[in-house]
């Protein structure tokens, strides 16, 4: 077979395949082609068709060896399950630490207040006091734009791992809820502070023991 | 001329409790007449309607940023003399250089003390 068919078959195959599966053709279907068409080939094979073969089923090899690296990382995972997780609980903290500061802020103000009333010495002596407190609220404004951009960025992550395991042809559907939490025993009541969505109160947590009595 | 502390002053900041830190810092420097905008659009629409002695905004603010609200007041013929003073997060040089490039008239970088902001405001307005 010469150069010139080797090219038409690839073609023919290659336009067959992207009619069937579109443009994203898994590897495997690569390998099939290329192994049909070395198979089918009459007459003697040359050197370069050989040669040509051999790289490409390195190549093969190769992406293989890839995709079952990206896979053991386990893309589905750290989309469903980690990212989201870290996402939420870095949105609690700045909101935590914004409800905090404006705990701290109403009481400054306060102290505001009452220094006016006990005349000018006092009143100038707490507003150097409450400055300080202002100053050092700065911190929350700070904080939170930091932590704005480490969300950001992880949600760049998650776009980059989810193109990858698409471009390799992994499965990239929502994992179960069963699936998202896999720990057991002990270690499943390990889970830190909850999500104030999540969290039970003061109140429900005495209502609840209230109820074994 | 002395300062007219009664000057109306805008604070222009997405974050609420910076809008409250900042707002009692002037308090504290005898400046109580103080309005406040979230971001550069309100501001603008702000600064259009009441005539204000001094503006301190911030950045990073969506829709408008504070270097876009510092353009649009730049370009404006009717608002380009306000004095302007930025305070951010923002302390990268091109952030510096760009914004006096569009004019602002001073430069606070957060986290910031009182004793900063009275120093960069009489630097604007004079000395008070």
């Amino acid at each position: 077979m010469n150069a010139l068919e080797n090219s038409r078959k690839i073609s023919e195959r290659v336009e067959t395949l992207r009619e069937e599966l579109g443009e994203t053709v898994g590897i495997e279907e690569v390998a099939e082609v290329v192994e049909s068409l070395m198979t089918t080939m009459q007459g003697d094979i040359s050197a370069v068709e050989l040669e040509m073969h051999e790289e490409i089923r390195k190549l093969v090899h190769y992406i293989s060896a890839a995709k079952s690296e990206i896979a053991a990382i386990q893309p589905r995972e750290i989309n469903d399950k980690h990212i989201p997780v870290a996402s939420d609980e870095l949105d609690a903290v700045v909101q935590a630490t914004e409800d905090a500061t404006g705990t701290i802020l109403d009481a400054a103000e306060e102290l505001e207040t009452l220094g006016d009333e006990l005349g000018e010495g006092v009143a100038d002596r707490i507003a150097g006091i409450t400055a300080k407190i202002y100053e050092a609220s700065n911190f929350q404004d700070i904080t939170g734009q930091r932590i704005t951009k480490v969300v950001n960025t992880l949600h760049h992550i998650e776009h980059k791992v989810q193109m990858l395991a698409a471009a390799l042809g992994e499965d990239i559907s929502p994992l179960t809820d069963s699936a998202i939490d896999d720990t057991e025993g002990d270690e499943a009541l390990l889970n830190g502070p909850q999500l104030p969505q999540a969290a039970n109160s003061q109140e429900e947590i005495d209502a609840l023991l209230a109820s074994f009595d | 001329m002395a300062v007219d502390l009664n000057m109306k002053v805008l604070i222009v900041d997405d974050y609420k409790t910076m809008l409250r830190i900042i707002g009692n810092l002037l308090k504290q420097l005898g400046f109580t007449n103080v309005d406040e905008a979230t971001d550069g659009s309100m501001a603008l629409s702000k600064m259009r309607q009441t005539s204000y002695g001094l503006v301190i905004s911030d950045w990073n603010m969506e829709p408008m940023t504070g270097y876009q609200l510092l353009k649009e007041v730049r370009a404006d013929e009717a608002l380009k003399k306000t004095p302007f003073i930025m305070v951010t997060a923002e302390s990268k040089t091109e952030n510096v250089v760009a914004a006096k490039q569009a004019g602002v008239n001073n430069y606070i970088v957060k986290p910031f003390n009182a004793a900063t902001l009275k120093t960069k405001m009489s630097a604007v307005l004079g000395p008070f």
